[in-house]
């Protein structure tokens, strides 16, 4: 099992690296989308630190939804979504695996990037850590959740992206709330342990959760 | 235990002949219960002491409310039902509800908007009530999509049944972290119906209201249903005889 | 009852209170016409194809 699980994430990091765009699109995407924001609402720090925490969140939620759109759809095209549905492994360890890659392409380096950008939004170094935290649940929550609408539109040709935003934003709204509160609230000097807990707990839902309604979507959109 | 009552359950042509026994009683009953409903709290219901007349529109503002947020659940029940016992119905159920339930969380929406101009001064505000009705609009509105994008009738079925059980198990989180949101950013919570004790002048005709609604929903959603199961079984020859006769 | 104008004004929130009841009035309609006008729209349907098929 452990071998089989080491071999799939292999692959997928191998699938990964033909396609850098892939990677690096999402990231660039972020950094873009934080930009605009100076540039439309003015570069004075006060506002850009008090809007900073929800910038550099929505701008992360828009990213990973872009990067999710493809999630499973070359394995749909090529045939080996059919395989991993008929196969004897259990679809959500398959599953598990395919949205851990994501977070580790995607998530993980939306964090890394975030606390650069944070200091063009006039972040403070002191709330540095709790960004990164917060992301780092986050992102995973992101992932997992943003997966199960991929696999629910798999089989859409044309605007699957949009309708994936359109289903996936609603159930982003508390990691939004729970990342941006964390945030407000490290500004303040005010512990922030109990958010981290609080998306600890997000994340371990989406964890047990998610893959069972991704393994369901895939199975139905495989079935078409 | 019959599950012959059950199974009959998933038989078009049963639920029609069915629901058509019902549906005189079922329109006769809401369309009085609302006419009631409706006299009892525009003319002879007090108005509040704080708020004046505009306190009139909580009797239509949270039937629509109350509604808005059982019709997800039943879509999430009709999801289940149609994925565990693969009834057709439930699916006819969930395709049908949708959009019910969506123009009730408008009805909400905007008649909330509206009762916060004379109460707090603005057309819109971000308290934790209205907020959590926009997010429910949203989840409305990808449920619709998601089906009208499928083309395949089955598939679309299956995926909007998961669609709607991800967004129920979602919702007490959704709602839990916007109330939550809600004390964060505004000190002082005004909630716009929960008032210590309103007095049976007051209340009654509201359960008429929030009954009327509730009679009004099953009456339209059997109409639908009615509908759409006249348009999928249509070569069906008991299909042919009643359109034949109803011409 | 007895007084209209003082009703229509609903002590100055007339505005108000009747376009919420007047929106949700319309709204009940644009509830209850796709059905009622899609039935009657099959049932013609199906007049058609039998006069067209010599029944």
């Amino acid at each position: 099992m452990r071998q089989m699980i080491w071999l799939l994430l292999k692959r997928e990091w191998q699938l990964t690296w033909r396609r850098p765009g892939d990677l690096l699109n999402p990231l660039i995407f972020f950094a873009m989308v934080i930009t605009l924001f100076p540039l439309a609402v003015g570069p004075e720090p006060q506002l850009l630190q008090r809007m900073a925490s929800g910038i550099i969140w929505v701008a992360a939620l828009l990213a990973t939804l872009l990067s999710l759109d493809g999630l499973f759809r070359s394995d749909f095209e090529d045939g080996s979504l059919e395989q991993w549905v008929l196969s004897p492994h259990p679809l959500t360890l398959l599953v598990l695996v395919k949205v851990l890659h994501h977070w580790l392409m995607c998530g993980l380096l939306l964090v890394l990037l975030a606390p650069v950008l944070g200091l063009m939004l006039a972040l403070p170094w002191s709330v540095m850590p709790t960004l990164c935290l917060t992301l780092l649940l986050g992102t995973a929550v992101l992932s997992l959740l943003g997966a199960i609408g991929a696999a629910l539109t798999v089989g859409l040709k044309g605007s699957g992206s949009m309708l994936l935003a359109l289903l996936i934003l609603p159930l982003y709204i508390p990691v939004l709330i729970l990342g941006t509160g964390a945030m407000d609230a490290a500004l303040q000097g005010l512990p922030v342990l109990g958010y981290l807990l609080w998306l600890g707990c997000l994340a371990l839902l989406a964890l047990s959760l998610a893959p069972l309604a991704i393994a369901a979507g895939l199975r139905i959109g495989v079935s078409e | 235990m019959s599950w012959t009552f059950f199974h009959k359950l998933g038989s078009p042509k049963w639920f029609y002949e069915i629901s058509g026994k019902l549906l005189p009683w079922l329109a006769l009953a809401s369309v009085l219960l609302l006419a009631i409903g409706v006299v009892w709290g525009l003319f002879y219901a007090p108005e509040d002491y704080q708020q004046g007349n505009s306190f009139r529109i909580i009797y239509i503002h949270v039937p629509a409310a109350i509604l808005a947020q059982s019709c997800y659940m039943m879509l999430a029940v009709a999801g289940i039902v149609g994925l565990v016992w693969r009834m057709k119905l439930a699916d006819v159920a969930l395709q049908c509800a949708a959009p019910i339930g969506a123009w009730m969380t408008f009805v909400a929406l905007i008649t909330g908007s509206i009762w916060g101009k004379p109460t707090w001064g603005t057309y819109w505000e971000w308290d934790a009530r209205l907020t959590s009705m926009l997010i429910l609009l949203f989840l409305y509105f990808g449920i619709i999509a998601l089906r009208m994008a499928i083309s395949n009738r089955d598939t679309a079925a299956k995926a909007t049944a998961v669609m709607a059980i991800v967004g129920v198990v979602n919702i007490p989180i959704i709602k839990y972290s916007v109330d939550w949101w809600n004390t964060l950013h505004q000190p002082a919570t005004f909630t716009m119906t929960e008032k210590p004790a309103m007095p049976p002048e007051m209340w009654l005709p509201l359960l008429v209201m929030v009954i009327a609604f509730y009679g009004l929903f099953a009456l339209n959603l059997l109409l639908r249903m009615r509908l759409e199961v006249l348009r999928r079984e249509y070569k069906a020859r008991w299909v042919r005889e009643i359109l034949e006769k109803s011409s | 009852m007895s007084n209209l104008p003082d009703v229509l004004a609903m002590g100055g929130h007339g505005v108000y209170v009747w376009s919420a009841y007047g929106i949700t009035a319309t709204v009940l309609i644009l509830l209850f016409l796709p059905p009622i006008l899609g039935k009657r729209r099959l049932v013609q349907a199906e007049a058609r194809r039998r006069r067209r098929e010599g029944m």
